[in-house]
């Protein structure tokens, strides 16, 4: 007895003492890494010449909770995580899922159709505007963008680090058809798809032979190919201006929303002027569009050309073998995937009335492709999620004024929001490698329809 | 003629950097097949580095030699630039080794948003400009050749010298070739994987600050957005060359640098970047494993 308790406390003061070391050597790691940043901050003086200024105080404040940071994880964290790791193993796996967890789909569909007239109750019609369009249109947006891109990197399993390069295409058809020739939204909405379709298959002949990482390249050096344009093709695209003053979207021509039409929305319900029903009006639109990205998605996974797709995913020589024609199968795909970039791009200039090459650089793809992949590649479900929590949570950022109090009126928490979303993106990736929801529900089954673990879907070649 | 050869030393300048570069992606993509996206960053945090060690130089002893200003800097940004990469590396891609290809790939490019951010946080967002540190320039046959480019390819090629000799020569290379070919077997054989691995994070990284370093000397000014458009150049050097070709990347550097000041020389300037990437998706499309490298071969 006493033989035990003791070896329990040898390795109570060992792990301790392991705690101490590593704690140590994180403070001192951290001081040789924000030494030179974070000690020292380089300013302009009145001449503009670069001078120093120091912050050993904030140097001290950042090693010090690198080194107690380190010693916490050691010493408690881990033996806790392992502990409960250990416990929830013993546990046996409950077999019923909850209703809110069968159905959580259809909630969430219910939940948004009911989201604006909610946030009008909650903060009245101009206060629901933030929520709407900051929250609500930025965050469905995304999700349309990254359920798009999904059909090529999650189905198909090529990885497109351009995908942006549609989004921009669909946005400048909008924005430059609707100027110079006056078309409607509707009209132009399945132009800017199919155009954007069209750009697909231009991207995907050159690649149909490349594989991997250089494909990844060359649709990353695709996307800037077309920023670059946009930027240097100043006649069409007024280059780094961008083009501004893109007509409203109405609603089906029968209601508009510009002020001075006679058939204006709130004129026509004797409502109130506010922009907050444009707003709303969009928010529907792109839930709409975003369910019908969902729609196309899980009947054409069903259909043969989803199928192709997804055994090209899991292996191209035994598609190709079975007599599946892998060159249409891509580029299907490519063009698929691109058409609805095309539709949210349209979506987006349409929101906007403004679009410059700004907002389709290479982050936005790389922020696309991280929701895809951090919602757990193929799963509608999981990539809502993915884009709520990451989209949602840095918009939130924006909104914590109540930080300012904390860290004196200079704070701007806007300045932290992408640092905070590169970390965030680390974070979550080496919490849940597979995705926020790591398992698949297989269109073709025998007798019994059961979900697959992540683990066993390929992730492809291409 | 004259304009041409004074293009071509200006492009080899830039390809050197490239080059540089371009030897971090494609050994790490090398040694564990990942696409290291915070790499363009490292870039950046090494000229910063070097930005800061070079004022706090001038302004602690003043009237210091620029031979030994520069070795300073440039020993100060190999040092820093490897320990963000070695702490990188760690906490970021080794939880994720043996999980699925894309997920290192999304912590690297979360790794260079947030890299970059941290720079802009620290360091403010405007540019930073140094005075230049070397000027002379020496006129041999009608080409201007700055004593900066001189340094920067001589640099070049002693680096090079060492680094392959390092890879060739040295135990740690075999060890680095063993992992490359064959983890698991490495591992088998008494390697210690993790460690190898780490040490071609930080030589990767050093180089990358070397390159920083040079770039900062070149131009005379940084930015915290700087990583990105180098990091892409040189990854697109790594490709063109072959991924995982050591003389291949040297080789796509050189030949990205050549592009680029050839084109801005002849054609348009603003198209520069557009004839780059043009020019490696055609040669991609000829020579779908790069110019140097091993095409891919697929088991049944």
């Amino acid at each position: 007895m006493s033989n035990i308790s003791n070896t329990h406390e040898r390795a109570g003061g060992n792990l301790t003492a392991q705690a101490l070391r590593e704690g140590l050597f994180a403070g001192l790691v951290a001081l040789g890494l924000f030494v030179l940043f974070v000690g020292l901050e380089t300013t302009q003086n009145i001449r503009n010449e670069l001078v120093l200024n120091q912050r050993w105080g904030l140097l001290a404040i950042f090693v010090i909770v690198a080194a107690v940071g380190r010693f916490l994880s050691v010493a408690y964290l881990r033996p806790w995580a392992a502990a409960r790791k250990a416990a929830a193993a013993a546990k046996p796996v409950e077999g019923e899922e909850s209703f809110f967890k069968r159905n959580f789909s259809k909630i969430a569909i219910v939940a948004l159709i009911f989201y604006p007239p909610i946030m009008v109750m909650l903060f009245g019609v101009q206060g629901s505007l933030k929520w709407v369009d900051n929250f609500g249109i930025q965050i469905l947006i995304y999700v349309m963008l990254a359920w798009g891109l999904n059909i090529v990197v999650g189905l198909a399993g090529l990885l497109d680090l351009g995908y942006v390069a549609f989004y921009a295409v669909g946005a400048y058809s909008y924005a430059l058809l609707s100027q110079q020739f006056g078309f409607s939204f509707w009209i132009l909405l399945p132009l800017a798809g199919i155009l954007a379709a069209f750009w697909g298959m231009i991207l995907g002949f050159p690649v149909l032979r490349l594989k991997g990482d250089y494909l990844a390249i060359v649709t990353l050096a695709f996307g800037e190919i077309i920023r670059l344009v946009l930027i240097n093709w100043t006649e069409v695209t007024r280059g780094t201006f961008g083009v501004s003053g893109i007509p409203k979207a109405s609603v089906f021509g029968i209601w508009s929303f510009d002020v001075s039409a006679p058939n204006n929305f709130a004129k026509a319900f004797d409502l109130p002027m506010s922009s907050a029903y444009y707003k709303i009006f969009l928010f529907y639109l792109i839930l709409a569009l975003a369910l019908l990205t969902a729609y196309v998605t899980i009947r054409l996974r069903r259909m043969p050309i989803g199928r192709a797709w997804e055994a090209l995913r899991e292996d191209e020589i035994a598609c190709r073998s079975l007599g599946i024609n892998t060159v249409t199968t891509k580029l299907t795909a490519f063009s698929i995937g691109a058409m609805f970039g095309g539709f949210a791009g349209s979506f987006f200039a349409v929101r906007q009335g403004f679009v410059s090459p700004e907002s389709f650089v290479f982050l936005e793809s790389a922020i696309i492709l991280a929701i895809v992949v951090l919602g757990g590649m193929g799963s509608l479900v999981g990539i809502a999620v993915a884009a709520a929590v990451m989209v949602g949570g840095t918009e939130l950022l924006r909104e914590m004024t109540f930080l300012k109090q904390i860290f004196g009126p200079d704070f701007t928490p806007e300045l932290y929001r992408m640092l905070i979303f590169g970390l965030a993106m680390v974070t979550v990736m080496v919490w849940k490698p597979r995705g926020f929801v790591g398992s698949r529900e297989p269109t073709a089954f025998l007798r019994e329809r059961k979900a697959v673990s992540g683990s066993f879907t390929k992730e492809g070649h291409g | 003629m004259e304009y041409f050869v004074q293009q071509l030393v200006n492009g080899l300048t830039l390809g050197s950097i490239y080059g540089l570069i371009a030897i971090g992606y494609t050994m790490v993509y090398g040694i564990i097949g990942m696409i290291n996206f915070a790499h363009g960053d490292i870039f950046m945090l090494g000229g910063f580095a070097a930005l800061i060690v070079f004022l706090v130089l001038t302004s602690v002893f003043v009237g210091l030699p620029v031979v030994l200003l520069l070795l300073v800097m440039i020993a100060a940004a190999m040092l820093t630039a490897s320990l963000w990469n070695w702490t990188i590396e760690k906490m970021a891609y080794r939880p994720l080794r043996g999980s699925f290809r894309l997920a290192p790939l999304i912590t690297a490019i979360g790794m260079s948003i947030a890299l970059s951010n941290f720079i802009q946080v620290t360091q403010g967002p405007r540019n930073k400009p140094i005075p230049p540190l070397v000027s002379s320039v020496y006129n041999v046959f009608g080409i201007s050749i700055s004593l900066k480019q001189l340094i920067i390819m001589l640099l070049t090629v002693i680096l090079l010298t060492t680094f392959w000799y390092i890879v060739n020569k040295t135990s740690l290379g075999r060890a680095q070739r063993a992992t490359e070919q064959d983890r698991k077997m490495a591992a088998l054989l008494g390697i210690d994987v993790d460690r190898t691995i780490s040490v071609t994070f930080i030589m990767g990284a050093s180089l990358a600050a070397v390159a920083g370093t040079m770039y900062l000397m070149y131009y005379g000014v940084t930015v915290f957005t700087d990583g990105f458009i180098p990091g892409v150049k040189a990854f697109t050097a790594a490709v063109l060359g072959g991924i995982g070709s050591l003389p291949g990347a040297v080789l796509g550097g050189l030949l990205i640098g050549l592009i680029e000041s050839l084109w801005s020389a002849y054609f348009t300037i603003d198209y520069k970047d557009v004839a780059t990437f043009s020019i490696l998706a055609i040669v991609l499309i000829f020579k779908p494993s790069g110019i140097l490298g091993r095409p891919e071969v697929e088991k049944v």
